[in-house]
Parts: C-alpha cells; sequence; structure tokens
C-alpha cells in the first residue's frame, strides 16, 4: 500500500497500547477512576501528563460515576474526551452511559473487560461490556494489543463523525490482553494528529432562534439534557437508532481509511472472516479467544476439516448483513459466550447471531458455548471439541444439546 | 470588578436582564425560582450553568422550552459536581488550545438538597477536594421536593415529609438536619457560604465573592417551598427572613476557614434580646403543625435548644463572644 | 401530542431546546392578580427583586414598574413583601 506509513515496533501490554493511542489522538480531557485490570491505562497516561508529553487536563475523579458525568460535560463543552473503565466501574456508570449517547457526545472509553462480583473475579470476560449492550454506545472489541491501539485512534474519528455523535467502547480482554505485551506498531505523532483531526461540531438550532455549532458556548447559549416528556422522548430514541445504523457505515470506513496509512485492517471493520468462504462449521467470537480460535481452524484445515471462524469485531451495532452473508454457506456454527444471560436461554451473542439467522435462506445448526467466566483459562484442545461436536452435529443431523458450558467443573 | 468594586444599587439589579426567564413552571410563590433569578442577576460574563436533576431542574427545561439564558447542562442528579469539573476541565484546556473565544467562562453547579446533602455528596466533595473553579449553590428547600417532598438529609428535626411523616408513632424526622456548610468548610476550601433571599443583596455579593475566588466555593441558599412545607405562597420571602432572624439559618461566610457572620445575623448576635423565638418561624407552616400539639411539647422544645447550641457554636466560631439572655 | 409536535427527523439531537420559555405564558395559573396602589408605591423595586417569575418589570424611562400578567402566578409574595402595603391581591373576575 502505497501510503502505508513507517511505524515503530514497541513492545506494549493492551492497556499500555491504549494510553499510547490516547497520547497521541489530541485528547483534551481524561477523567478516570482506576480498576483493575484497566489500572495501567490511566497510570501509565498519568506518566504523561506528569511530564508533560500531553496537552490534556487529567481529571482523578473520586468514582466511576463522577467520571462519565465528568465526560460528557466535558464532551458537550466542546472537548475531546477520553475515559476507562472495567467491571463493577462500568456498573457504576450505568445510568450514565444511557446519558452519554443521549446527549449525543462522542465521548471513546477503553474497557478492559473482566467479570463483574459476586463474588469478585479481576479476571477477563465479557459480563461488564455485554451488560450494557442496550446502553446505545457503539461496542467494538479488540484480538490483540495492536487491535486496541488501532481502534482507539479509530474510535475518535467514528465517535465524532457528524452522522453518528454516539460514545463508543473498545474493549480489550482483562489480563489477557490488557497485561500481556505484545508488539505493536505505532504510527508516528504526526500522523495519528492527521488521522484524528480537530473534532468538529453539527449545527442546531438553539432557543434563541440561532444556528449554532452544537457545545456549551456563552456566545451561543443552548440547553441541553432537559425534560422530554411523553410527547417527545420517543423521537429522541429514534434519532439515536438512526446514529446506529449509520456506524454501520462510518465504522467500514474508518477501518479502509486507517488500513491506507497503516496497512492493517480488521476485515471490514465489522467483522473479520477467516476462512469463513467455504466453511461447513464455525465458530463465531469476540475479543481474543479469536487470536487461540484461528491456529485451531489452521490445524483443523491442515487435516481437511472444512472449518471456519467468524470474529465479531463490532459488536454494537450488529452486523446483521455481514453476519448473515459470512455464514450463507456454513452448515453448523458454535456461538463463543464469555458472558452469561441469566435466565435467557444462552448468551447474548448466541440470541443476537440465533435472531438475525432467522431470516436467512439456509439456517445452520446454532449451538452456544459459554466459556471462560471470570477469567477460566480456554485451551486449544477445549477450542477444538468444540468443532469435533459441530461435526458430530452435522452427521447426527440434529442437536443435542444447544446450550454447553466449556471448561467448567461438573 | 471585584465585589469589592462593584456598587449595586436595587435599580440596577432590576435593571438588569434575567437569565433565569419568566415562563418556567415553577410553583406560584417558589422559593427557589426567586433565588435563582437573583443568583443570575451577580452573574459578571459569560456563564455556564449546570444542574442536577431536580425542583429547578425540571421546572426550567420541559422540552422545546427552556428558561435558561446561558449555555445549560443537566446530566443525572448526582452530577451537579462532576459535570461542573467536566465543564471546567475542558474549558482550561480548550483555552490553552485556543479553541474558545473567551477569556474567562464561570461555571455554576446547582443542585436542590437530594443533589447536594445526599446522592451528590461525593462528587461535592471529590470535586472540591480536586479544587476546580466553580461555584456550587445548593437551594436548600428541606426536602426532595421534586419527587413528592420525601426527606432528605437537609429536612430538620421534627419537619414532616412523605417519608417522615408525623405519625402516631414517630413526629416526623426524628435526625438533625446534616451541617452541610460546615462539612464544606471542613474541605478546606477557599469560600463557603450562606445565604437567604430576604436578604438579596448579600446573597447577590456572595455570589460574586464565590465567583471571583480562584478555586471552588460553595454558597447554601434557604429556599422556602410552600408547596412542600404546606405555607402560605405569598410567605415564601417572609419565611426566609425569619428563618435568619431565629437563628434557624444564620448567615454567615467563612473565607480560606476564616468565619464571620453575615450583617444580618450580626444584628441578631449583637442584640439577643431581638432574637426570635423558633415558633415564630414554625408557624403556620403545615410541615411543623403537629409540633403544636401538647403531646409534642418536647418537640418544640428540642428544636429550640438545638437551634440555640449551634448559634452558639457558630458565635464562637465566628470570634463572636456568645451573649446569654 | 399536538399536531403541532415535531418528528424525529426535524428536531435537534440531545433534547437541545428550541423554544424559550418566554414564550410560555404561565399567566393563566393565577387565581389573584396583584393591584398596586401608585401613590402608596415609593419605587423601592423590591418586588421586582422578589418575584419568582421575573413579572414585575422596572421601566427606567418610565420611573415606574409594570406588572407582567402573561406570566403572573398570583401567588401574593409581592403584596407581602411591599413596605408600603401599596400591593393587594384581588381574586380574579372571570
Amino acid at each position: 500500500m502505497q501510503n502505508v506509513v513507517k511505524q515503530e515496533i514497541m513492545a506494549l501490554a493492551g492497556d499500555q497500547a491504549v494510553a499510547y493511542a490516547v497520547k497521541q489522538s489530541d485528547v483534551d480531557v481524561v477523567a478516570a477512576y482506576p480498576i483493575t485490570p484497566q489500572t495501567i491505562i490511566v497510570e501509565k497516561f498519568s506518566e504523561y501528563v506528569a511530564d508533560g508529553e500531553v496537552e490534556t487536563e487529567f481529571v482523578c475523579v473520586e468514582s466511576e460515576h463522577s467520571a462519565m458525568a465528568a465526560s460528557i460535560s466535558a464532551s458537550a463543552t466542546g472537548a475531546r474526551a477520553f475515559t476507562a473503565t472495567a467491571s463493577a466501574g462500568l456498573a457504576l456508570m450505568h445510568e450514565m452511559l444511557f446519558v452519554a449517547s443521549g446527549c449525543r457526545v462522542p465521548v471513546v472509553m477503553a474497557v478492559a473487560n473482566r467479570a463483574l462480583s459476586a463474588p469478585l473475579n479481576i479476571h477477563g470476560d465479557h459480563s461488564d461490556s455485554m451488560a450494557q449492550r442496550d446502553s446505545g454506545w457503539i461496542q467494538l472489541y479488540a484480538e490483540n494489543a495492536q487491535e486496541a491501539y488501532d481502534s482507539i485512534i479509530q474510535a475518535f474519528r467514528i465517535a465524532e463523525n457528524l452522522d453518528v455523535l454516539l460514545p463508543v467502547m473498545v474493549g480489550l480482554d482483562g489480563f489477557t490482553l490488557s497485561h500481556t505485551l505484545e508488539n505493536v506498531e505505532a504510527l508516528p505523532d504526526e500522523t495519528v494528529k492527521d488521522f484524528v483531526g480537530v473534532r468538529k461540531f453539527p449545527n442546531v438550532l438553539t432557543h434563541e432562534g440561532k444556528t449554532a455549532p452544537f457545545r456549551l458556548d456563552p456566545a451561543n447559549p443552548m440547553t441541553m439534557g432537559p425534560i422530554a416528556l411523553q410527547n417527545y422522548y420517543f423521537e429522541f430514541k429514534r434519532q439515536q437508532e438512526e446514529a446506529m445504523e449509520n456506524a454501520l457505515t462510518v465504522i467500514q470506513q474508518m477501518n479502509s481509511e486507517y488500513a491506507k496509512i497503516s496497512g492493517r485492517s480488521y476485515g471490514n471493520g465489522l467483522i473479520e472472516a477467516y476462512c469463513l468462504e467455504d466453511a461447513e462449521v464455525a465458530t463465531i467470537c469476540l475479543g481474543s479467544t479469536a487470536g487461540t480460535m484461528k491456529t485451531v481452524v489452521d490445524d483443523l484445515r491442515q487435516e481437511g476439516v472444512k472449518a471456519g471462524l467468524l470474529r465479531l469485531r463490532t459488536f454494537r451495532p450488529l452486523p446483521v448483513e455481514a453476519i448473515r452473508s459470512a455464514l450463507a454457506n456454513v452448515k453448523a456454527v458454535a456461538v463463543m459466550d464469555k458472558c452469561i444471560s441469566f435466565g435467557g436461554n444462552g448468551g447474548p451473542v448466541f440470541h443476537e447471531v440465533r435472531h438475525l439467522l432467522y431470516e436467512a435462506t439456509n439456517r445452520p445448526y446454532v449451538v452456544n458455548y459459554i466459556y471462560g467466566l471470570g477469567g477460566r483459562d480456554t485451551s486449544p484442545v477445549e477450542l477444538r471439541s468444540i468443532y469435533e461436536n459441530l461435526q458430530g452435529i452435522l452427521q447426527a443431523g440434529r442437536v443435542e444439546t444447544p446450550i454447553q458450558y466449556l471448561g467448567l467443573r461438573d | 470588578m471585584t465585589t469589592q468594586e462593584w456598587k449595586f444599587s436595587t435599580k440596577d439589579i432590576a435593571e438588569k436582564p434575567d437569565l433565569f426567564l419568566a415562563g418556567h413552571r415553577a410553583c406560584a410563590g417558589c422559593g427557589p425560582a426567586t433565588v435563582f433569578r437573583l443568583i443570575m442577576k451577580a452573574t459578571r460574563g459569560p456563564t455556564i450553568v449546570t444542574e442536577a436533576t431536580g425542583c429547578m431542574e425540571v421546572v426550567s427545561s420541559i422540552y422545546p422550552y427552556t428558561s435558561w439564558a446561558v449555555p445549560w447542562l443537566h446530566t443525572a442528579f448526582e452530577t451537579s459536581a462532576s459535570n461542573a469539573s467536566g465543564i471546567e476541565a475542558a474549558l482550561k484546556i480548550m483555552k490553552k488550545k485556543c479553541r474558545i473565544s473567551q477569556e474567562h467562562v464561570d461555571v455554576i453547579a446547582f443542585a436542590g438538597d437530594g443533589g447536594t446533602y445526599d446522592i451528590g455528596i461525593q462528587a461535592l466533595s471529590g470535586a472540591v477536594e480536586r479544587g476546580h473553579d466553580f461555584l456550587f449553590v445548593l437551594y436548600d428547600n428541606e426536602a426532595y421536593m421534586n419527587t413528592g417532598i420525601q426527606r432528605s438529609g437537609g429536612t430538620p428535626h421534627g419537619a414532616a415529609t412523605t417519608t417522615s411523616p408525623a405519625g402516631k408513632a414517630i413526629p416526623g424526622k426524628l435526625e438533625y438536619k446534616k451541617p452541610i456548610a460546615d462539612i464544606m468548610v471542613a474541605h478546606e476550601m477557599p469560600y463557603v457560604a450562606t445565604a437567604s433571599p430576604y436578604y438579596w443583596k448579600d446573597l447577590i455579593q456572595k455570589v460574586r465573592k464565590g465567583l471571583e475566588v480562584e478555586g471552588p466555593a460553595f454558597l447554601h441558599v434557604f429556599a422556602p417551598c410552600p408547596r412542600g412545607w404546606r405555607s402560605n405562597p405569598a410567605k415564601s420571602i417572609e419565611y426566609a427572613k425569619l428563618a435568619v432572624e431565629t437563628c434557624v439559618f444564620p448567615v454567615w461566610e467563612s473565607v480560606n476557614g476564616q468565619c464571620q457572620l453575615s450583617t444580618p445575623s450580626k444584628l441578631v448576635a449583637l442584640a439577643p434580646q431581638k432574637k426570635k423565638p423558633v415558633a415564630d418561624y414554625l408557624q403556620g407552616q403545615g410541615r411543623f403543625r403537629h409540633m403544636f400539639k401538647p403531646q409534642n411539647t418536647k418537640l418544640l422544645e428540642d428544636v429550640q435548644r438545638i437551634t440555640d447550641e449551634r448559634w452558639e457554636r457558630l458565635l464562637k466560631k465566628c470570634g463572636e463572644k456568645p451573649k446569654t439572655v | 401530542m399536538t399536531k403541532q409536535d415535531k418528528n424525529w427527523k426535524e428536531i435537534a439531537p440531545a433534547g437541545v431546546c428550541s423554544k424559550s420559555s418566554s414564550g410560555f405564558l404561565t399567566g393563566d395559573w393565577k387565581t389573584y392578580t396583584p393591584v398596586r396602589d401608585p401613590e402608596k408605591c415609593t419605587r423601592c423595586l423590591l418586588c421586582v427583586l422578589f418575584c419568582p417569575d421575573g413579572a414585575i418589570h422596572w421601566y427606567p424611562d418610565k420611573g415606574d414598574i409594570e406588572f407582567d400578567c402573561s406570566f403572573c402566578k398570583g401567588c401574593g409574595i409581592c403584596a407581602n413583601q411591599c413596605p408600603t402595603n401599596a400591593i393587594t391581591m384581588k381574586l380574579e373576575q372571570e
């Protein structure tokens, strides 16, 4: 690719990669509260601040709820705002996540995906961000530290796009990605600064009858976050859904635009199809598990098994068409959920995939594997057994157990 | 110009255009509405306001109408101070990066007693500890009025609310009014003051002082609510006067920890024989009606006693010689 | 909902309010109306300051105040606070 810039290879763990991306992205305000396994992000960023390497107001708020409130208000004032959290911290922000998307502020947040209490667990799973899937935030999941770095940078552009104006969360698996050192290719400062650019604002009609940039500015007073009664609330929510639909296009565009300068793209930005074109059996997963799954697929392919993998990079908005087309010829699919939806007949990703396949011309068998809760490690052997089970399903012509637990002692 | 230099007359304030506009949906006789109007008259330049969920937030921002002639943001109930933190941080950095046109923008965070004493106290304490440059205004109507008059940490001893009704077994709220201004003084913050809308000049001067201070300032404003207090709407400002005259709500300020009484309360300190009994204030408020029943005499005495004790402590703090009558 | 309410494509995002409340007349709330005796009135302007609704205006060129009945809710604070009892609250006639 002719415009790919020269990049520096740095040894960075996921958290450090995120902090570095934030450093380069001309972020104005970072308001954050530490929580394992996100702590390295805020600590690293504090070092940049203390060394005068960034022009950012760093607000050490007293809780995650305040972190999100301060991020929303900073963004509403016109600043580019970033925060980070995990697990209970994200849960504590729950109320404010809906406020952020409702206020249409382009806040970017890194989530070092971690299990929710009780019991307390500091290790990686997706229960924290899955529990927020209705909050109106765009959700991207990184497979490795490299992607975490790249996705944070793209996230600012996605969020600030005038057709989107929605907050974006980028998930990286707790400890597996957040704390594991990788070789990360980092773009030069100038390239990132050019890519993220300066934040633009849409023009809105204010109560003074003026059209003005959408931010809190004494030169153009406007009221944000009013009470909207039964006669208007519904319309504001419909606007948000429209923005989500627009995000499907914008995410793909950013993926391509970024690929031109970095040489890296993640499928089409929405999903990554790995050996899916002629696959008969496939798994769907999010995050770092995909990395291990790819090696399993490679081994199976060597043995002549038509195995494939669909990595869901964007979970919100759900890339319905992309997933349907990618699975068009697959005969049996196992959906991996690193999260449980109690009493819900399977995990959240399973629900959504099965649901979107309802209108598919050829519906494959779809089964669910709940795995990895609380940071439970999943070995390549265990992952391989999924494909063996899928093959068994094809042979038997039916599904015995639609929902199974992988790696659970029972 | 500083508060020292700003000499204003009643006419000056009356002539200044309202930034808190008419057409809001507050009740007739709403004390907080008068408080808001007066506070917004005291602004000195570009101002951004943020507010917690509550009466004044709801009545002034019913989509598509707004009563705010300044930029205004509401996010949630707990977040007046955390919003102010984000706004102030954004203004600071955007000014450094030459992205805003103003030389300086004042940030005012409003909250009721819910958003200050209780659900909002964490964010307030955090914002003050971090030293953000903003003015926090507590408009205290002594209960969660907007949701139906439920008790708060600011509800005084003996008051009847919907969650602390005066019943056969328990005569109203038994707990005491949280000394929120004292708590803020204990944060060692640059400026803390209490004010009453009857003494509007004192209130306006204190708003200005709070805005001028570099760093956080806290203003506790007494704001009678005729609906929640079951009092005559015409008397809201009168109650704001009585509260000071009875020492139920003394007016004072703390500048870098040095406390001093403000003139209206100083006059009471100097002439303690003029200090009115609390019954003068409690009278006519439906929320205290049960206290005048014979079986609740002790409750009435308790209220007088607590009022006197807090007054004496305040006098000591302000270096006034406590005079016993 | 009224016919005048806009659809989701017509309104600004994030609930940015499109109308000032000075277009929302609360004057029809009142049962009592303030009536001022201009002889007793000393133009102290306390009523202008204390009105919760800003419904009393001071006009320096006229040297006088005016009650804005389109916003006055009839609370009676002005009458109660007037130092010369120049204002009385009269029951509104139909």
